[in-house]
């Protein structure tokens, strides 16, 4: 079982947080569907036959798509995989493009799952984030999508920013529990560099994002969504049961993936890589016929540092006795005997040969990642 | 020894010593323009880059005038006031001095201090106006300083350019002229000055020497007074562009000597050599070359301490300057606690630890050395190490080294200048203007004040017209103390200080504030604080870690927060841990560059 993601490098402006590949220049918009096609051609060995499981719609903004463009991307992908019947398949969307025409269109693909690009109710923040949406569009889009039949949706919230009072962000909880959206991502804002953001914070236009602010968000994020039935199966994702993202999860599962497009990434289990993030370029070398990707091996303690960073994130833990039958026992005894400092502060939990975070845990999973890393 | 001239160049850094050397090389065919490497008698790499000459160096001339054949030795000084005591046998070595001035800027004090060497030695001056070339030369003006200065006649300055030339005929006629010839007992005892050495991996330590009396021939057995080591002369010669062998060398002239020699401190500036069996007396004027700066030097790996040890041995074989000693640290592990001439001499030993032996260190807070008096028996106590300082119960009086500094400014820069050495515990003794424009300031202060971030603020201060040099004055009673900077209670040893009572306050503020910044937030909180004993002067605190950030993490987020987090762990692992405090390595350089 496999997935295919396939990037979508166009936005209408850009978000002053972001740092995804994407461009506002949609001059090569079609020029750029065909080299999706042909690169899909060119890597249809990649995954080794496998059965695809779940495609994933990302960017940029999936939804400045057409509905017959989508079509062609997922005729193509079906000409050259074994797709399954009840694959999941997502595109991320903006609420500004979910007018009822584009839904109408999207209802007509193969299409079964929402993403959609929410990050607040409040116009205010939305402006400051220099989102293209504003507030009323963020819930009518949601609304449209339900009502033409799309319960599979997901949105994400942002948190942590400092517009954002305790009230708001329990607004914006409660918005969506209201709406019945059966799963949410969440993210802290993360000042990423060479983003306009991090460039207002440097000129001191803006003011830094505050740990406490964040710390103590996330915590009422992960008490009101627990309090409502959400399961918090990996540390940005909450879903209820059943309505868990497959294709995610198998990032974390450490499954193998197709990624498509301009800055896409790509795991087959022994290597990474990742297309070039430069449209013209990605173009460019597919037009005589090649990929172009860069590629990093993975050592067995690269793949096992990866499996702690991701499986520590997860409700289903970091499972030692997984270590121990893949890497070697040496290793699953350093990854306990390291974790002990935190077991003790109870940021860890022990349980049946498993390592899992608790809640307070899961505010330092970067930092208990880091310090669990063998090397 | 008629026909022999020996004289140095004084000159400031970038006033044309080096371009106008090599014009003289060339027009005496010693070296050809095309062979000539920019820059001849810079031949250290570090040297070239900074554009001083750090070690001095010696090249021989030959040149017919009117029939007679004359050979002119050239004894290059170093520029820096850190090598003085060098630049002082290289003047005793010689008969005569061309003063270089920059016809743009005028004297400095750096070429004062060594004029005044050179006069003290007696030897006769020529006068030269460089760069005359240039478009900013304002040679009457500059004439004037140099009349002033030296009492001179106005034609005996000569005008000269070493970019086109200009002079190198008169300057090379003024030589003949006007230097006197060495004088000296050619049957006496053999009396040879050593005013330097350089280090050859092949053939170990080469001396280079000038002859004030009698003669050194090859294979004579030879004794150096200072160090009463006795050797065979296994090779003599000249030095020039190449090493010369030789017979013998005579009165007045100036070779080298191999003979053997394995360690730089065997050979010192400033000894004499003499004959086994036939010992002249001992030269006036040898001194043992002393640091004045001691710091701790750590490899950044704890593990690289043996492969430092051999570094620092290596150094010392061509640098017998640096002293070293083996230091233990709780927060640094194993190093050494060295001693340097001042302070840009420790920046080139750093260097070239990192250049030529790919060793990267941690420098701890340099300090000068201090004299501690006990009270029971007035026992003294050198200091160069913050935990020499005995307790401060048992002390009587500590004394610290005192300097005699010279400023030459622009009269604008005056009021700021004054400010800044009282500021530093100076006390002014003497202000004169050379010029209408240019003054020059004489103070008093602890040598301790420049250690730290004297010349950069005097530079930025006179918007970089101010020359500074200085030379020692001895002792006088100070009120040290000893500066410890905590963590979390534990004290980190790599970060005392040693101090002076009335700078501790604002020192140990500015030092909690850079380490609040430099301290990566950990799980627990960190109280900063710097104390004199038990009391504490300042004091910050870093906050605990209140949430790691914890992005999202999807198929193409794994490759590089991987990385990130890969690099996080490593260098977490070369921190330096004290208690429960890790400490960045960043912490322990900071130090040494507050504001």
């Amino acid at each position: 079982m496999a997935g295919i993601y396939i990037h979508i490098p166009f936005c209408k402006k850009a978000c002053y947080y972001c740092d995804f590949h994407f461009s506002t220049n949609w001059k090569v918009k079609d020029e750029l569907i065909d080299s999706l096609e042909k690169e899909l051609e060119l890597q249809k060995s990649y995954l080794n036959g496998e059965t695809i499981e779940t495609i994933y719609f990302g960017g940029g903004t999936p939804s400045v798509l057409k509905g017959e463009e989508i079509n062609r991307l997922l005729d193509k992908i079906n000409k050259l995989h074994h797709v399954t019947k009840d694959a999941e398949i997502t595109l991320e969307a903006n609420p500004d493009d979910l007018d009822a025409v584009k839904i109408k269109e999207i209802r007509q693909t193969a299409i079964n799952r929402f993403s959609i690009g929410i990050q607040s109710f409040f116009d205010e923040d939305l402006q400051w984030m220099n989102r293209a949406h504003n507030a009323g569009e963020a819930k009518s889009s949601i609304m449209r999508a339900q009502d033409a039949g799309f319960e599979n949706i997901t949105c994400d919230l942002i948190y942590g920013y400092p517009l954002l009072t305790n009230k708001k962000w329990k607004e914006n909880i409660q918005t969506l529990i209201d709406l019945e959206i059966p799963h949410i991502s969440s993210y802290s804002m993360t000042v990423e560099p060479q983003t306009a953001l991090a460039t207002f914070i440097r000129k001191k236009q803006q003011p830094a994002m505050n740990e406490e602010q964040s710390a103590e968000q996330f915590l009422m994020l992960m008490a009101e969504l627990e309090k409502n039935g959400f399961l918090h199966y990996e540390i940005s994702n909450f879903g209820k049961e059943g309505w868990l993202s497959k294709h995610n999860s198998n990032y974390w599962f450490g499954k193998k993936y197709l990624g498509i497009g301009p800055s896409a990434h790509s795991f087959n289990g022994e290597s990474r890589q990742w297309n070039i993030a430069n449209n013209y370029k990605y173009i460019d070398t597919l037009a005589n016929g090649k990929v172009p990707f860069e590629q990093e091996l993975l050592s067995p303690i690269q793949r096992l540092n990866e499996y702690v960073m991701t499986s520590l994130r997860t409700m289903w833990g970091l499972d030692l006795e997984k270590v121990k039958n893949n890497f070697g026992e040496e290793y699953s005894e350093e990854l306990l005997h390291t974790a002990t400092q935190f077991i003790e502060k109870q940021w860890v939990k022990h349980e049946e040969q498993k390592l899992f975070l608790s809640d307070t845990g899961k505010l330092y999973a970067d930092h208990i990642a880091s310090e669990l890393f063998i090397g | 020894m008629k026909n022999i001239r020996n004289f140095c160049i004084i000159a400031h850094i970038d006033h044309g010593k080096s371009t106008l050397a090599d014009r003289l090389l060339e027009y005496t065919k010693t070296i050809s323009a095309r062979d000539a490497q920019a820059q001849l008698l810079d031949n250290m790499d570090l040297e070239r880059e900074r554009g001083i000459t750090i070690k001095s160096h010696a090249i021989q001339m030959e040149y017919k005038v009117a029939g007679e054949n004359y050979i002119f030795n050239l004894i290059d000084t170093p520029g820096h006031v850190d090598f003085s005591y060098e630049v002082s046998r290289s003047i005793a070595a010689c008969e005569g001095a061309l003063l270089i001035v920059d016809a743009s800027q005028g004297i400095q004090a750096q070429t004062i201090s060594n004029l005044y060497l050179a006069l003290e030695h007696d030897l006769h001056i020529i006068p030269i106006l460089n760069k005359m070339d240039l478009p900013g030369a304002m040679p009457e003006e500059v004439k004037d300083q140099i009349v002033d200065l030296i009492g001179c006649d106005r034609d005996e300055i000569i005008p000269a350019s070493g970019k086109t030339g200009l002079g190198v005929d008169k300057i090379i006629e003024a030589i003949v002229e006007r230097i006197p010839a060495p004088v000296g007992e050619p049957d006496g005892p053999l009396q040879a000055l050593i005013f330097d050495s350089v280090f050859n991996s092949f053939r170990g330590i080469i001396a280079y020497f000038k002859v004030l009396n009698g003669e050194i021939r090859k294979n004579d057995k030879v004794k150096f007074v200072a160090t009463g080591k006795e050797y065979i002369a296994d090779e003599v010669g000249t030095l020039k562009l190449n090493q010369e062998p030789k017979s013998v060398i005579k009165t007045g002239d100036v070779g080298y000597i191999i003979s053997g020699i394995k360690e730089a401190r065997e050979v010192k500036v400033g000894d004499t050599i003499t004959k086994v069996d036939n010992p002249g007396e001992a030269i006036i004027g040898f001194e043992e070359v002393k640091p004045m700066v001691f710091a701790g030097i750590y490899p950044v790996d704890t593990e690289d301490f043996e492969e430092l040890r051999e570094a620092m041995h290596k150094l010392q074989l061509n640098d017998a300057s640096i002293v070293f000693e083996p230091e233990s640290s709780a927060a640094l592990g194993f190093g050494f606690r060295c001693g340097f001439l001042g302070m840009l001499h420790m920046e080139i030993i750093q260097e070239r630890l990192e250049r030529e032996f790919g060793m990267t260190v941690i420098t701890t807070v340099p300090n000068v050395s201090y004299k501690a008096y006990m009270t029971k028996g007035k026992e003294e106590i050198i200091v160069n190490n913050p935990s020499d300082l005995p307790d401060p119960s048992k002390l009587d009086l500590i004394e610290e080294p005192y300097i005699k500094a010279n400023i030459i400014t622009k009269a604008d820069f005056v009021g700021p200048v004054l400010s800044l050495c009282i500021q530093k515990r100076g006390t002014i003794v003497n202000q004169s203007y050379l010029t209408s424009d240019r003054v020059e300031l004489v103070f008093e202060m602890p040598m301790g004040e420049i250690v730290f971030d004297f010349y950069d603020k005097l530079k930025t201060i006179s918007k970089g017209y101010a020359s500074f040099d200085y030379h020692q004055i001895g002792y006088r009673q100070s009120d040290l103390v000893r500066m410890d900077i905590r963590l979390n209670g534990d004290p980190v040893d790599a970060l005392s200080s040693l101090i002076h009572r009335s700078n501790a306050y604002n020192f140990g503020k500015k030092i909690c504030e850079k380490l609040k910044e430099l301290l990566p937030r950990q799980q627990f909180e960190i109280a900063i604080q710097a104390s004199i004993g038990a009391k504490v002067i300042a004091r910050e605190t870093v906050k605990a870690m209140r949430k790691d950030v914890t992005a999202k993490c999807y198929g193409g987020d794994i490759s590089r927060k991987r990385k990130l987090l890969e690099k996080q762990k490593e260098g977490k692992k070369r921190m330096r841990q004290v208690g429960s405090v890790e400490i960045p390595q960043s912490a322990f350089m900071a130090v040494l560059k507050l504001d």
